[in-house]
C-alpha cells in the first residue's frame, strides 16, 4: 500500500450497542463492522431498516443517542482517530470535513430563518463569516446546486420552496465547508421518483466537481447501481458482502446479498412474480444464534447455526461473511 | 386537523367571532387601559394619594350628593376614585406586565435547558417545578411577600418566582419535540454548539407558546397581585392598587358606599377580562400555523 492508497476514512471492528436503562437488554446494531473509503469514491450501503445502516452512519460522527455505546472498534479520518478525540474537536470536523444529508427535506429545515441564513450557518460557525458574508456564499452555494434565481431564493424561507428544492437546499448546507466526505442517509426516499434521479444526478456532478467521498445510505439497489463505486450489503448489524458495484450485482456471493438483487422488480422479465425473502428481519435484540441469516437462508448449512461466519476474501476487494465460502 | 376545522368551520355565533380578524373588544379595553395608565400623570383630576377630609365618601357624580369635581366619588379619606382609578391601571400594567416577562424569560429559559439538556438538569428543573406546582400559588405568593416585605419591585420578583414553573412546564414540552425534528439534528451534523442551537434552533421556536402563555398568565398575575394588595402583603398604601382599593372600600360596602368596591373590581375585571380573551384568541389564532410549519 503506498501513500496515495491510504483510505480517507478506515472503520476497523466499529460495533455499536444500545443499552436498556438497566442495562439488561443489549441491542446489537452494529456489530464488528469495517470498510474504508477513499477519496472520490462512493460506497453504498444497502440494507433493510432495522440492519444498522443509520446507526452506523451516526457511530462514524459519535451523534448517537445516549443509550447507544461504541463498544469497540476505531475509525480513522485522514490518519486521526475519531473514537477518542475530545467533542469540541468532533464538532469541528462534523460539518466540515465530513458533512450528513438527513432523510427529510420537508423537516431539516427550519421554518423561522431564511434560506440564506441557513445555508450560511455552517460557514459562521466553522469559519466565523461574517453574516453578510456567509449570504454571499449562501447565494453562490445555491447556484452550484443549480436552484434558479438564487439571488431571490436565499430571502426565500423554506415553506415558500418545494420539496426538490428543499433537498437541494439541504444539500447545499452540507457541502457549505467543503467537506471530504459527505454521508447521505436516505436522501432521496420523500421525493418523488423524477426528483430522485435529479437529486441524485446533482449529488454526483458535486461529488466530482468537489472531489468529494460518499457514503450512501440506502435500501435502494436501483440507486446503489447508478451512484456507487463499491457496495456494503448489511444484515442484522453486520456486513454480509462487500465489494464494487459491478461485482456485487454480477456475481452476488452471499444469498442474503442474491435474494436482494432477485427482489427488484426488472423491466421486460416475463417471469411472473417478485421473489421475496422468506420470514422476517430478525429482532436485533434477540438475534439468532450463529449467522444471523440462516432462519431465511435457502442454503443454510449446519454450521451457520451455531457459528458466526468470518469474513472471507471472495477476490481483492470483495468479501463475504458465509460458510458457503469457508 | 379535521377536528379542529370542523370546530371553527362550525355555523355558529362563536365560530365567525373566532374567524373573523381581531378580537376589538378586549384589544380597546386594554389599550385604553395601557394609555390610561401611561399618561396617568397628566390624566387625573386630583393627586391620587392626598384626599380632603371634608370631601370623604362623596357618591359619583349622577348620584344624589355627588359633584362634577369628583365623578366617581371619593374614598373614606377624601381621595378622588377616578383618579386613584387611573393611577390603579399603571400599578396593574407595570406589575403585571414585567411579571409575566420576568416570570417567562426565567421559566422559557430553564424550559430549554431541561428540555434540550435532559439528564440531571431536566430531572432538577422539572422535580423543583412539581413541588412548585403542588403548593398553592396565592398561599406562596403571601408566604414570599411576608419574608421579604412589600413593595412593588418585591411583588413582581414574588410572582416571578411564583408563575415561572408554568413556562418551564410548557416550553420543556415544546423543546422535547423540536430537538427530535431533523433541523435541529442537521445543526448537530453541521456541527453547531449545543448553545448554538438552543440560541438560534429552540429559542425562536419556542417564543410563539411562551408569548400566547404570557398573555394568559397577565389575567392571572394581575388578580394575584390585586388579591396581595387586598390581603395587605402586596402594594404597600397610599399608593393606588386596585386590590388595595378594594380592601380599603370593603368596609364602606355595607354603608351603601358601593363605588369604592365595585369600581376597582369592573376594572380588575375587564382587564383581566381582556388579557384572557386576546390570550385565548392568540392561542387558536397560532395553534394551527405552528402545526402546520
Amino acid at each position: 500500500m503506498n501513500e496515495r492508497d491510504t483510505p480517507l476514512l478506515d472503520v476497523r471492528g466499529l460495533t455499536t450497542h444500545y443499552v436498556s436503562a438497566r442495562g439488561t437488554r443489549v441491542t446489537r446494531a452494529v456489530e464488528d463492522v469495517s470498510f474504508t473509503l477513499r477519496d472520490g469514491e462512493t460506497l453504498g450501503i444497502v440494507g433493510e431498516s432495522g440492519s444498522g445502516k443509520s446507526t452506523l452512519a451516526l457511530s462514524l460522527l459519535r451523534l448517537l443517542p445516549p443509550a447507544a455505546r461504541i463498544v469497540a472498534g476505531a475509525v480513522r479520518f485522514e490518519g486521526e482517530d475519531l473514537l477518542n478525540k475530545p467533542e469540541s474537536e468532533m464538532r469541528r470536523i462534523r460539518g466540515k470535513r465530513i458533512a450528513m444529508i438527513l432523510q427529510d427535506p420537508m423537516a431539516s429545515l427550519n421554518p423561522l430563518f431564511t434560506v440564506g441564513d441557513q445555508v450560511g450557518e455552517p460557514l459562521r460557525v466553522h469559519e466565523g463569516a461574517t453574516r453578510r458574508g456567509a449570504w454571499n456564499r449562501a447565494r453562490e452555494l445555491l447556484g452550484a446546486v443549480r436552484i434558479s434565481a438564487p439571488a431571490t431564493r436565499v430571502r426565500n424561507y423554506p415553506h415558500e420552496l418545494s420539496g426538490g428544492m428543499r433537498q437541494r437546499i439541504v444539500g447545499a448546507i452540507a457541502i457549505s465547508c467543503g467537506p471530504r466526505v459527505l454521508i447521505a442517509d436516505e436522501p432521496t426516499t420523500s421525493l418523488d421518483v423524477t426528483i430522485q434521479a435529479q437529486y441524485l444526478s446533482l449529488l454526483r456532478e458535486l461529488q466530482r466537481a468537489q472531489g468529494l467521498a460518499m457514503i450512501f445510505i440506502t435500501h435502494n439497489l436501483g440507486i446503489v447501481a447508478r451512484m456507487c463505486d463499491a457496495v456494503a450489503v448489511m444484515y442484522a448489524g453486520r456486513i454480509v458482502e462487500a465489494g464494487p458495484v459491478r461485482r456485487i450485482f454480477g456475481a452476488p456471493q452471499h444469498p442474503y446479498t442474491r435474494a436482494l438483487i432477485e427482489s427488484i422488480p426488472r423491466l421486460g422479465e416475463a417471469n411472473g412474480r417478485l421473489t421475496a425473502i422468506e420470514g422476517q428481519p430478525p429482532d436485533p435484540a434477540a438475534l439468532p444464534t450463529g449467522c444471523a441469516f440462516h432462519p431465511r437462508c435457502p442454503q443454510r448449512l449446519e454450521r451457520c447455526a451455531t457459528e458466526v461466519p468470518h469474513d472471507t476474501a471472495i477476490a481483492t476487494d470483495h468479501r463475504t461473511a458465509c460458510w458457503l465460502h469457508p | 386537523m379535521s377536528a379542529r376545522a370542523a370546530v371553527l368551520a362550525f355555523p355558529g355565533r362563536l365560530a365567525s367571532f373566532r374567524r373573523e380578524g381581531w378580537p376589538m373588544v378586549p384589544i380597546t379595553i386594554l389599550a385604553v387601559l395601557a394609555l390610561l395608565a401611561i399618561f396617568a400623570d397628566v390624566i387625573v383630576p386630583h393627586d391620587p394619594q392626598v384626599g380632603l377630609l371634608g370631601e370623604r365618601f362623596r357618591p359619583p357624580a349622577w348620584q344624589q350628593g355627588g359633584s362634577a369635581a369628583h365623578l366617581l366619588g371619593t374614598d373614606h379619606v377624601g381621595r378622588d376614585v377616578l383618579s386613584r382609578l387611573i393611577f390603579g391601571a399603571r400599578v396593574s400594567m407595570v406589575v403585571g406586565f414585567t411579571a409575566v416577562i420576568f416570570a417567562g424569560v426565567v421559566g422559557t429559559v430553564l424550559g430549554i435547558l431541561a428540555g434540550y439538556l435532559g439528564g440531571w438538569v431536566d430531572q432538577v428543573i422539572m422535580r423543583v417545578t412539581d413541588a412548585w406546582l403542588a403548593l398553592p400559588a396565592l398561599t406562596f405568593a403571601i408566604f414570599l411577600a411576608a419574608i421579604v416585605g412589600p413593595s412593588e419591585m418585591n411583588i413582581v420578583i414574588i410572582l416571578g418566582i411564583v408563575y415561572w414553573t408554568r413556562y418551564a412546564r410548557v416550553v420543556r414540552g415544546e423543546v422535547l419535540s423540536l430537538k427530535e425534528r431533523d433541523y435541529v439534528r442537521l445543526a448537530i451534523v453541521a456541527g453547531c454548539s449545543k448553545r448554538t442551537i438552543m440560541r438560534r434552533h429552540i429559542l425562536p421556536n419556542v417564543v410563539n407558546s411562551a408569548i400566547v402563555l404570557a398573555t394568559l398568565m397577565l389575567g392571572v398575575v394581575i388578580v394575584t397581585e390585586a388579591a396581595l394588595s387586598f390581603l395587605g402583603v402586596g402594594v404597600p398604601p397610599p399608593k393606588p392598587a386596585w386590590g388595595l382599593m378594594l380592601a380599603d372600600g370593603k368596609k364602606g360596602l355595607m354603608a351603601g358606599y358601593w363605588w369604592l368596591t365595585v369600581l376597582p373590581g369592573i376594572c380588575i375585571m375587564l382587564m383581566v377580562l381582556s388579557a384572557n380573551l386576546i390570550g385565548d384568541w392568540l392561542r387558536v389564532k397560532l395553534d394551527p400555523q405552528l402545526r402546520q410549519l
